[in-house]
């Protein structure tokens, strides 16, 4: 029988949630890292022993760890993270020029094509690249050297690399979103980039409409149709059918298209998952009700799935990589709250129960479905 | 007084986050040149035998103390001293320990 672990990230350590198909009964480990934040951790897709996990601390700086047992043991991996060349500077806050300075690592991409081949994503916003199974890596420097590199802003949470999208068939295709210049895309396997924004509009740069700037939360797409792809922003939840080249918006009916994530069901590629939140200065649910946002149709028309969530006095928030789905024939979905709550549904949303509850605040939910 | 060329044992008392990622218990000993106990050589000497630890209590390339991590040794705050400066004798000794401290802050 088929099983699923889930994988969270937390301000206080990592914690490995397990249970077979039916996802009513779960083990919970943890915490692993305890005391540190653990912004991501994520299995390879070719090898879902191998598990990386990124742990930082505003006192000891970060480490990425390395299992290659399915998360019973770990090993610290390669954590030099240099800058390639000369770092050079991109915008502060109050628009003076500001060094580029390696924080943290956000967001861990395991390749779905060979297994020693991982993408971090860090703050400042630049893309690294192992191919020895995280023990060294290297920046892909034509990301921020394209161009507009300098003119990137921070947005509140820092400017972080926080979403890579791998092609499913094509490895050369990368697309990544950074907080808060936009998304970007490589058809060269990283070498070189451009901007993917047209047709996003922000209200809250000069120009509503411009090539960078834009505060992208979450993208996510369906590997039966890698073109496709969705996209909650700061402001509206988007769409692509052609990569990126040009999006659309397809909030439709959502109570607010204000949120962080976005997710894509495992087997339907136009079912869509968003998680409203009232605003970006109210980050809670519209109403003090946690609910998960489904569309049947690929945006644009929605249903509020509530049933086993906290529908009063709900006033947490779920952050941009605390969305995932499973891949069970009934698809699991999978939401972290910054209340420590992880919620699980084994029907595709209709239905959520409670994993846990009073975890730290969760920053990453990944699942992996084990055979 | 070593004499120049000999070597001199450390101790050092690490912080419980580190001691966890370096998978050791209580102070730790680092090998050193008699004729330079500094921090530098002190803190060269931890990550060379605990590589875990490179980047944890400087900067991995300015090699600078990391804003909340401090150096304390006999009483004393050192995190300002220049790290070339020379450590106490009683550091020097073996008589004190040397502190990697995690600094209050935060909550």
């Amino acid at each position: 029988m088929s099983r699923v672990r889930v994988l969270v990230g937390t301000r206080k350590g990592a914690f490995v949630l397990t249970a077979d198909g039916s996802r009513r009964d779960w083990a919970v480990d943890g915490p692993l890292f305890a005391g540190w934040e653990v912004y991501h951790v994520q299995g390879s897709p070719l090898d879902p022993d191998l598990i990386y996990a990124s742990q930082c601390s505003g006192w000891f700086g970060q480490v990425v760890q390395r299992s290659e047992n399915g998360g019973r043991t770990w090993d610290a991996a390669g954590n030099e993270f240099a800058y390639e060349g000369m770092p050079g500077t991109h915008q502060w806050y109050d628009g003076t020029p500001h060094p580029w300075e390696f924080a943290r690592v956000w967001h861990l991409a395991p390749s779905p094509h060979d297994r020693d081949t991982v993408y971090a994503g860090v703050e400042d916003a630049a893309l690294f690249r192992s191919t020895d199974a995280g023990a060294s890596w290297q920046e892909l420097p034509g990301l921020r050297g394209h161009g507009s590199g300098p003119h990137w802003q921070p947005g509140a949470g820092g400017m972080c690399l926080h979403t890579i999208v791998q092609h499913p068939t094509d490895a050369d295709r990368l697309t990544v979103a950074i907080s808060a210049a936009g998304a970007f895309r490589s058809d060269d396997k990283g070498g070189s980039w451009r901007p993917v924004n047209r047709g996003l509009r922000s209200e809250g740069i000069p120009d509503e409409t411009a090539e960078v700037g834009h505060c992208v939360h979450k993208i996510a797409s369906h590997p039966s149709r890698p073109d496709t792809l969705f996209m909650q922003k700061h402001w509206d939840v988007m769409r692509s059918d052609d990569g990126g080249d040009s999006w659309r918006e397809i909030s439709g009916d959502l109570p607010t298209d204000f949120g962080f994530v976005v997710g894509v069901h495992a087997h339907e590629p136009e079912t869509v998952y968003v998680v409203p939140i009232t605003s970006d200065s109210h980050h809670f649910p519209p109403d003090g009700r946690l609910r998960v946002y489904r569309s049947r149709t690929g945006g644009g028309e929605w249903e509020p799935l509530g049933t086993g969530l906290p529908q009063q006095h709900c006033y947490v928030d779920v952050l941009r990589d605390c969305l995932a789905v499973d891949s069970l024939d009934d698809c699991g979905v999978y939401v972290g709250t910054t209340g420590g709550q992880v919620y699980a549904s084994a029907d595709a949303g209709d239905t959520w129960a409670p994993v846990v509850r009073d975890l730290p605040p969760v920053l990453s939910v990944e699942v992996q479905t084990l055979p | 007084m070593t004499p120049a060329g000999e070597t001199v044992g450390v101790r050092v008392k690490l912080p419980t986050h580190l001691r966890v990622l370096a998978r050791v218990d209580g102070e730790i000993r680092v090998t050193v040149g008699s004729e330079a106990v500094t921090q530098r050589s002190v803190l060269d000497a931890v990550e060379t035998r605990y590589p875990v630890l490179r980047g944890t209590m400087r900067d991995r390339g300015s090699l600078r103390r990391r804003a909340f991590v401090r150096f304390f040794a006999c009483g004393r705050d050192l995190s300002h001293d220049p790290p070339d400066d020379p450590l106490p004798p009683a550091v020097v000794s073996g008589a004190e320990p040397f502190l990697v401290v995690g600094a209050m802050a935060g909550g």
